[in-house]
């Protein structure tokens, strides 16, 4: 999400490359191509009700959920885990929360849970770098793989490859903070506003739930901005902010192949930052979201394609705005959504029609069977 | 759990804020709310972190084997008492020993004059609840308890800060501020001040003070509160007289356990002149009904089976030890930055070097595994962002050690940020928000 005012002004699209070079790799186990997707929203809606009435029967599985961490999202992660843990038992699953501990490998090695779900928001959680561990471990787990993963969480690799995968997605740059300290502040600041203009979105390149993301609106709100994103990371991602309606389309595969939920609106007084995210009252949220057929379809064909060419597995959000032309226009993905009372994932699941139990129950069942079938 | 999600009521234009009773809150409820600051100390609590953040008192310093046996033995013989209700002022053995405990300042009180609270927050809820009505003005030091501005906000008070220096509030600040809010015709209410070991300046109110503030005090018609929970931790001579002792109809008291013995007994206490004293128990029944007796008759019986005082002098000596460890580091690993020295209690207030903002900058702080309270939090306007609090009470000295030589690193590289770019500490409008204190962080 940009974290921006209201009133904003309309950006070009565009794909701009950002500093770093990596790329993804879409050999994410299981990860279905896409055209087994589904991007009706209308249609998809429907098929995800059809394809799991029931709440999934859990009986006798042992899942670990890990929640909690070390990075500045512990808090965000802390609630979302625990509410994915009570779906879980309605499934009748024995569920264990687990912070991340010099404890929690013995414990795995010991217990051997059938799934794992890591549902840690920030580095370690959603950078790839554990779901590395539980791939070492051996261990079974719901959600993206640890290179995808990682591709993902750089929001300027993951912009990169959306835009080559036809996506528009808002012009940037993104800049690590010793390039400012070898070049000069003032003089790559003043490039930056050179090719982009104002308004602008400093975030940080890796980062979640708002933190550290400045709405700027001119040259003199930059460098405190620019103090205040590198307080959360070492590189910054600056990018034209864009007007238009601010959606997150989620996108689950249960085995079935990607299908995208209804997108959720989220329309605030202010910027949508981690006190509109996580305060229940100064944000107004619509799910679905206040779109025709057609912009609802681009929204969700989107998302299907930001999860695929990203080789992204069992569950993501993508974070986009609508523009004035009814063009999406990509900001970034999440491999590990919130799922917290005033998260967007558990909205958009209730608007399809499903229950959170059921859905996150067929998340675990699709996680057994990608296992089983390796 | 679906259900919660369900109970949304359409917004203004047909969405949902996931709180059906978002237009239902009371004015003073507004601000109620989870920052993204609270949300850092999160982190802060992970045992990888040295936090120099929270005011928690170092209870392995206790002696538990010794308090679980009396707690035992006190529901053993007295637990249809101990689990019972009780006095809605509280219970009369325990409001005893406080008059002993308060004598220790040179307060003259009667048993009768005490009300015990549910800790001494809940004496500065009740002292706001009975006093301060929308737009009454409270005046509190320049910085002042974030547990209190947050009280007084809730009650939609104004606050006007008062500066302090090394011995304390200015009178003469005072005065003058206390001159313009009568100019202005602003009704103010109270002046709260925390006078011995201060939260979080660490700063003692002079003995050649004190008869000042009251007078000026006096003068202006303004009842001061008295908010004194460090006072007998105090590292060197005995403690200077309360503010109470000399002025028995002008000063509202307040005092509390949790420094002293342990906050988890949730006790603390008010003493007040009759009519407010009478006042404050029906607000506190009304409230609360009667505070626990379990944890009164358990402070009362630890009083009299165990040395309290005596163990009162280990703490002193022990946060001595730990005040020591860490301005010996801050001189080692901060020398930019400047500090006071307290002669006793938990706090030592730091001010950073020009251009770096507290605020900001936690976030790279709890990446380091270090945490403290950024000053912006003891200013009713958002201010302070340029001090930061360092408690010394909690950790062990190697820790303290420690933390400070990662905040001095992390200080290091944010100033490089603030050279860099060119930002100053001004205050972000957009920061102009007390964050309440979670329970640790008083």
């Amino acid at each position: 999400m940009q974290s921006s005012p209201s009133a904003r002004e309309t950006g070009a699209a565009g794909t701009a490359d950002g500093a770093t070079t990596d790329t993804p790799d879409n050999t994410t186990p299981g990860t279905p191509n896409s055209s087994a997707s589904s991007a009706d929203p209308a249609g998809s809606t429907a098929a995800a009700s059809s394809s799991s009435p029931e709440a999934a029967d859990l009986q006798g599985c042992h899942v670990v959920v890990l929640a909690g961490g070390m990075s500045h999202e512990r808090d965000v992660s802390i609630r979302s885990g625990r509410r994915v843990a009570e779906s879980l038992r309605t499934c009748g699953a024995q569920v264990t929360v687990r912070d991340v501990d010099a404890q929690l490998l013995p414990f795995l090695s010991e217990h051997r849970p059938d799934v794992v779900w890591p549902l840690l928001h920030g580095a370690g959680g959603e950078d790839g770098s554990l779901r590395d561990v539980l791939d070492l471990l051996g261990l079974c787990y719901v959600g993206t793989g640890p290179h995808a993963s990682r591709s993902t969480w750089n929001k300027a690799i993951a912009k990169r490859v959306a835009g080559q995968a036809g996506l528009s997605t808002p012009d940037h740059v993104t800049l690590p903070q010793s390039l400012f300290r070898d070049l000069g502040a003032r003089a790559v600041l003043a490039g930056v506003v050179e090719r982009l203009g104002f308004p602008l979105i400093v975030k940080p390149n890796e980062g979640g739930s708002a933190l550290g993301v400045s709405w700027v609106a001119d040259a003199a709100a930059l460098p405190r901005a620019m103090v205040e994103c590198f307080a959360y990371g070492d590189v910054a991602l600056i990018e034209r902010a864009v007007t238009g309606t601010e959606i997150g389309v989620s996108v689950i595969d249960d085995g079935s192949g990607p299908r995208a939920l209804p997108a959720v609106e989220v329309t605030t007084d202010g910027p949508y930052d981690y006190d509109a995210r996580y305060n229940p009252g100064r944000t107004e949220y619509f799910a679905p979201a206040r779109l025709s057929n057609e912009l609802a379809s681009r929204a969700a064909e989107a998302a299907i394609t930001a999860h695929t060419s990203l080789g992204l597995r069992h569950v993501s959000r993508t974070d986009m705005i609508i523009d004035s032309d009814g063009v999406p226009q990509f900001l970034e993905v999440n491999v590990v959504p919130g799922t917290t009372e005033t998260s967007l994932l558990p909205q958009a699941i209730r608007a399809s029609g499903r229950s959170l139990a059921d859905v996150y129950g067929s998340l675990v069942n699709a996680a057994l069977t990608s296992a089983n079938a390796r | 759990m679906d259900d919660k999600l369900s109970t949304g009521r359409p917004g203004p234009t047909g969405g949902t804020r996931l709180d059906p009773w978002f237009g239902a809150y009371a004015q003073r409820a507004h601000g109620m709310r989870a920052s993204e600051i609270r949300a850092l100390f999160a982190v802060a609590n992970r045992p990888e972190v040295v936090s120099l953040a929270g005011g928690m008192p170092y209870l392995d310093g206790l002696p538990l084997d010794s308090i679980a046996d009396t707690i035992q033995r006190l529901v053993a013989t007295r637990g249809t008492t101990v689990l019972q209700y009780g006095s809605g002022q509280g219970d009369e053995t325990l409001r005893e020993h406080i008059v002993d405990v308060v004598a220790m300042e040179g307060i003259d009180a009667h048993p009768d004059d005490v009300v015990v609270t549910t800790g001494s927050q809940q004496a500065l809820d009740l002292v706001a609840r009975i006093f301060v009505d929308p737009g009454d003005v409270v005046v509190a030091e320049a910085p002042s308890y974030v547990g209190a501005l947050g009280v007084f906000r809730s009650y939609q008070a104004e606050v006007e800060h008062v500066p302090l220096d090394a011995d304390g509030l200015v009178p003469e600040a005072l005065e003058a501020t206390l001159e313009r809010l009568a100019r202005e015709g602003r009704r103010v209410k109270l002046l709260y001040t925390v006078p011995n070991f201060h939260n979080p300046a660490g700063v003692t109110l002079s003995a050649e003070r004190r008869p000042k503030i009251l007078e000026i005090a006096r003068r202006y018609g303004v009842l001061v509160v008295e908010d004194n929970p460090y006072g007998l931790l105090g590292f060197s001579g005995d403690p200077l007289p309360a503010l109470r002792a000399s002025d028995e109809e002008g000063v509202l008291y307040l005092g509390s356990f949790s420094k002293t013995f342990a906050p988890g007994y949730r006790v603390g206490w008010v003493i007040a002149p009759h009519a407010v004293r009478e006042k404050l128990v029906l607000a506190s029944e009304s409230s609360i009904l009667c505070p626990s007796n379990a944890s009164q008759l358990a402070i009362s019986a630890y009083m009299e089976s165990a040395d309290w005082r005596g163990q009162i002098k280990s703490f002193r000596e022990l946060y001595r030890e730990r005040r020591d460890a860490m301005t010996t580091a801050l001189t080692e690993h901060m020398p930019d930055s400047s500090w006071n020295t307290p002669d006793g209690g938990f706090y030592v207030w730091v001010k950073l070097p020009p251009g770096l903002d507290a605020r900001a900058m936690l976030p790279r702080a709890v990446t380091s595994r270090v945490a403290y309270v950024p000053g912006t939090a003891f200013f009713a306007d958002g201010t302070g962002a340029d001090h930061l609090r360092l408690s010394y009470c909690f950790p062990t000295p190697e820790r303290i050690r420690e933390g400070v030589r990662r905040l001095g690193s992390v200080i290091g590289d944010e100033r490089d940020l603030a050279d860099l770019f060119g930002t100053d500490a001004d205050v972000d409008p957009d920061l102009r928000d007390v964050d309440n204190p979670g329970p640790d962080l008083a």
